[in-house]
């Protein structure tokens, strides 16, 4: 009752990063009630997965072969019976795209109470305390519950990845699969848009975001481009309105981009978008919300009107 | 063939706001349709357009005010909508994952729909996870973070393309019944014309109470407990050019240049 149960998450074939970082959350969280931490690893090449999950922290790891790929069905499954069986204070998933495809219906079917995309959590007693953002990151809020019967989720980067090796041991988890209840098939995977421009190979980018307004002011980022022999890519909303192709989104759900200088235009850095672009050497951020969440990571700002400020820098490069 | 779409008011905050306790001053909030929902509206009117006797139902958690809110997914083609509000959820501070998926759950439950529609997230509270929430209690199939769908009624199947991270789409079939969460950029959202405003007029909103549900008052409670709400503190060390903006474009330039850029 005093142990911590979290899921590792995988994709063709390779544990994710979040994996790691569920250890060190989870890992402090046993520390606090003094229980374990039992790690679960789900479908695919299993043995593999708990040799590389061994790291310091882990008690247990649970390896449940089951299928290849992710299957929400099966996973739902799995770690529901794995929770009668390990019976945690708190069950830890990652706050992707699969672990809120599952977590929510395990939650649901285990009375749990559900936090999500939770970017810190701390336990005392019986509380849990998780700290989440709302209003599209505006605001952060300390929640409390319960925490004897509490499913969080966690946001991925948000803390340091364990990777000191450990001594679990590895037990296989036989689960009882209702195939009947399997009523989703992953039938492949796609990359999005693959297109002629490779922005993960740009020296310099030019981005753009909400903050262009209208599709027709997207030539005066263009224009920018152009001067600073450029290549031009943006955030979600843009790509969203159909103004650029796929393969020139930054971010969560688009490209991962290093380049030597990220100019974000009108971007104001919500945590999906900076999580493609963060590993840029130098970032600049031109923007008229003094409080954007972009300034927070930028090493050089304007705060002042795009249509002001690169009609200048055009002209400072081309005049 | 129905197809019921959840859809949300959020408060959107200005950039300058005050924080009044554990909630943001009402003076600083403005509300709007959830973002995420609008592309769900999107998709559900689509649908009716594309395939014979479809019914678009959307409905809404939400006080009289977020009527102005349903009215616009009626005004998009929605044919009727449903509105649940009563005291006991005037009186909740949060309403968690919980509460929504019972209050929804009784209204799937009502309506007996073929598919649900919810936007991914709200942009208030970020949950991310009603839908699939939802789902798990009525016994639907589902599937979440979906940007492409391809409806096969004859079949009863659902194709769709989940959006993973790092550029990568997930492609699956789903059974119906399913609820599906819908993220931005499925589609192009329409803006609603006037025609369709003024036959939203003319549109049903049928107001439902937790009782007309089923559902008991202890429904809005939380095991959620919001302590604290604070603005998060700016981690900036960036270098700020001041002054006009050719001033600041100026430096901006040296700067790019001593980086060797546009040489």
């Amino acid at each position: 009752m005093s142990d911590v149960l979290a899921v590792a998450e995988h994709r063709r074939g390779e544990l994710r990063d979040v994996s790691y970082e569920l250890v060190t959350v989870g890992s402090q969280l046993a520390d606090a009630t003094g229980g374990d931490l039992h790690v679960a690893v789900v479908s695919g090449d299993v043995d593999r997965y708990a040799e590389e999950l061994d790291v310091e922290g882990v008690d247990t790891i649970h390896t449940v072969e089951d299928g290849e790929e992710f299957n929400h069905d099966v996973y739902a499954q799995v770690v529901e019976q794995l929770y009668d069986a390990v019976d945690p204070q708190v069950l830890l998933t990652p706050n992707s795209v699969n672990g809120l495809d599952y977590g929510p219906a395990v939650a649901n079917a285990l009375d749990l109470t559900y936090v999500s995309d939770a970017v810190d959590v701390e336990l005392e007693g019986s509380t849990l305390t998780a700290t989440r953002e709302m209003y599209g990151g505006k605001v952060e809020t300390t929640t409390e519950v319960e925490a004897d019967a509490v499913a969080v989720s966690i946001r991925s980067a948000e803390w340091p990845a364990t990777e000191a090796a450990g001594d679990a041991v590895v037990e296989s988890f036989d689960a009882t699969i209702d195939e009947s209840a399997v009523k989703s098939t992953v039938t492949g995977f796609e990359e999005v848009g693959g297109g002629d421009v490779d922005i993960t190979e740009a020296d310099v980018l030019v981005s753009v975001g909400r903050g262009i307004e209208e599709e027709e002011n997207l030539d005066l980022v263009r224009d920018l481009a152009d001067a600073l022999d450029a290549t031009l890519s943006s955030s979600r909303p843009i790509v969203d309105n159909g103004w650029l192709p796929k393969n020139r989104q930054v971010g969560q759900s688009g490209k991962v981009v290093t380049p030597e200088f990220y100019i974000a235009i009108g971007i104001s850095g919500a945590v999906q978008h900076v999580a493609g672009m963060k590993g840029a050497e130098n970032i600049v951020a031109i923007n008229t919300d003094p409080n954007a969440p972009i300034f927070d990571i930028a090493d050089y700002g304007i705060v002042d009107d795009l249509f002001d400020v690169v009609p200048a820098l055009i002209e400072e490069f081309e005049g | 063939m129905k197809v019921l779409v959840t859809v949300k008011e959020v408060a959107a905050v200005e950039d300058e706001f005050q924080i009044d306790g554990t909630a943001i001053d009402e003076a600083y909030l403005e509300y709007d349709l959830n973002e995420w929902d609008d592309y769900a509206i999107e998709e559900g009117v689509q649908i009716s357009e594309s395939v014979d006797d479809v019914e678009v139902v959307s409905v809404t958690i939400g006080p009289e005010r977020s009527e102005e809110t349903i009215r616009m997914a009626l005004a998009k083609g929605a044919d009727r909508a449903i509105r649940v509000w009563d005291d006991s959820l005037e009186g909740a501070e949060l309403l968690d994952v919980e509460a929504k998926t019972d209050i929804l759950a009784a209204v799937v439950e009502e309506e007996q729909p073929d598919l649900v529609l919810s936007g991914v997230q709200a942009d208030d509270d970020g949950f991310g996870a009603t839908g699939v929430s939802l789902a798990d209690e009525v016994g639907f199939e589902w599937a979440a973070v979906v940007n492409d769908l391809d409806l096969d009624v004859d079949e009863g199947v659902a194709s769709v393309h989940r959006e993973l991270e790092g550029g990568v789409e997930e492609l699956t079939d789903v059974e119906l019944p399913a609820v599906l969460t819908i993220q931005t950029g499925i589609n192009e959202p329409r803006y609603a014309s006037l025609r369709g405003i003024r036959q939203a007029q003319r549109k049903e909103i049928a107001p439902m109470t937790l009782d007309d549900l089923g559902l008991g008052a202890e429904v809005a409670d939380s095991d959620l407990d919001i302590v604290d709400m604070y603005e998060p503190e700016s981690e900036s060390d960036a270098v700020i050019f001041e002054g006009s903006a050719e001033d600041s474009a100026g430096e901006l330039a040296a700067v790019l240049r001593d980086g060797g850029v546009g040489q």
